[in-house]
């Protein structure tokens, strides 16, 4: 009791609240806020900014003309509408997949050999930095993937598939942890991925910066680790599975506000 | 090259309140490598404010502050116009000014 009051005291005295009346959630919702206003993020946002219009590659060129999905060159609102059919490429992709096709197409760079970068590493470092600049360029923008393509339909199917595919020496699933509300592992809320789980939760909260490790994490990089903490192989860098599952949340968290590049533990 | 700092600097009544952000590994050089060997400690070890040219702040760092810092601050008697920047020095000698105005 005497340490609760001093422990009381102490935050009462920095937060002005009484820290009995909290609950864990609210101590952790208070964290965060106080975490967001210096967000790190920002500074890969401006990387990933010079990176877009610097000219780069054997061919010398920007990615000012990469097509993500809403015309050459458009980034404001890209980020919300992906992963989506692409015409040119035959194929349903996702903001690093796209990105791959538009440095190998537009730089000359070698997109087999970027997917094989370990994260953190050579390209995937201009990676992290660009997908931050372009999720950032939708921050409030209400997720919303198309799904009037045939290809994109068999990719949600795809992906609530793999979501719910059980399988190595855990017996997990995607589902396993995330397919009801309030859930949590240690202090992490575990969002349900199979209906929308709110503005800026889940789906809609990533990239992120993850304070922990000092890193910008994108989609394929959480799903990575996703797959590692269910003790699978890893999935392929942009891969079609990692797509599939990009489709399945992405189409679930339809009206979600987008908070990304978000900030996270 | 370090990368550039993002400085947002806002005045409210007779101060004004500074926050800033620095790109910087801070690693601290106890932390082992993949392969067993110490990484070598490359930290901030000098940070200073001036406002339109005058030090108002200084300070020393070390391996404790976290990777990709934050710093917020406020500046007595600064209004909007007024040019702030921030200076950092690391252990290795290199360094990163960047400016910004007060609004």
């Amino acid at each position: 009791m005497r340490y609760l009051l001093i422990a009381g005291a102490l935050l009462a005295s920095v937060l002005g609240v009484s820290a009995q009346q909290k609950s864990a959630a609210d101590g952790i919702a208070e964290y965060r806020k106080m975490l967001e206003d210096g967000n790190p993020a920002e500074l890969f946002e401006a990387k990933g900014e010079v990176l877009w219009k610097q000219r780069r590659g054997p061919r010398n060129a920007s990615l000012e003309r990469c097509d993500l999905g809403k015309g050459p060159g458009i980034v404001k609102g890209a980020w919300v509408e992906l992963p989506r059919w692409f015409a040119d490429t035959q194929r349903v992709q996702d903001l690093e997949s796209r990105l791959l096709t538009c440095m190998e197409t537009l730089q000359g760079l070698n997109a087999v050999e970027i997917a094989k970068t370990p994260f953190g590493r050579g390209e995937q470092v201009s990676m992290e930095a660009l997908v931050a600049f372009i999720s950032a360029e939708s921050r409030g923008l209400k997720v919303s993937l198309p799904q009037s393509h045939r290809e994109e339909q068999v990719m949600y199917e795809i992906g609530k598939r793999a979501f719910f595919f059980r399988g190595g020496p855990m017996d997990f699933s995607c589902s396993s942890c995330h397919n009801q509300a309030g859930q949590r592992v240690r202090l992490q809320d575990l969002p349900n991925l199979t209906v929308n789980p709110g503005d800026g939760v889940g789906f809609a909260a990533w990239p992120a910066y993850r304070v922990s490790s000092g890193e910008l994490w994108s989609m394929q990089r959480r799903l990575n680790d996703c797959f590692r903490q269910q003790r699978f192989p890893y999935p392929g860098y942009a891969s079609d599975v990692t797509i599939a599952l990009g489709v399945y949340m992405g189409v679930n968290a339809k009206g979600a506000q987008s908070i990304a590049p978000a900030l996270k533990r | 090259m370090a990368d550039p700092m993002r400085i947002r600097a806002q005045a409210a009544g007779d101060k004004a309140t500074v926050r800033v952000l620095m790109a910087h590994e801070m690693e601290t050089g106890q932390r082992k490598d993949a392969a067993g060997k110490i990484i070598p400690g490359w930290y901030i070890q000098e940070v200073s404010a001036q406002l339109n040219g005058k030090t108002v702040m200084t300070a020393q760092w070390g391996p404790a502050v976290a990777k990709n810092p934050f710093l917020q601050f406020a500046i007595k008697g600064a209004k909007a116009g007024d040019k702030v920047s921030v200076s950092w020095v690391d252990n290795k000698g290199e360094k990163r000014t960047d400016e910004a105005t007060v609004s």
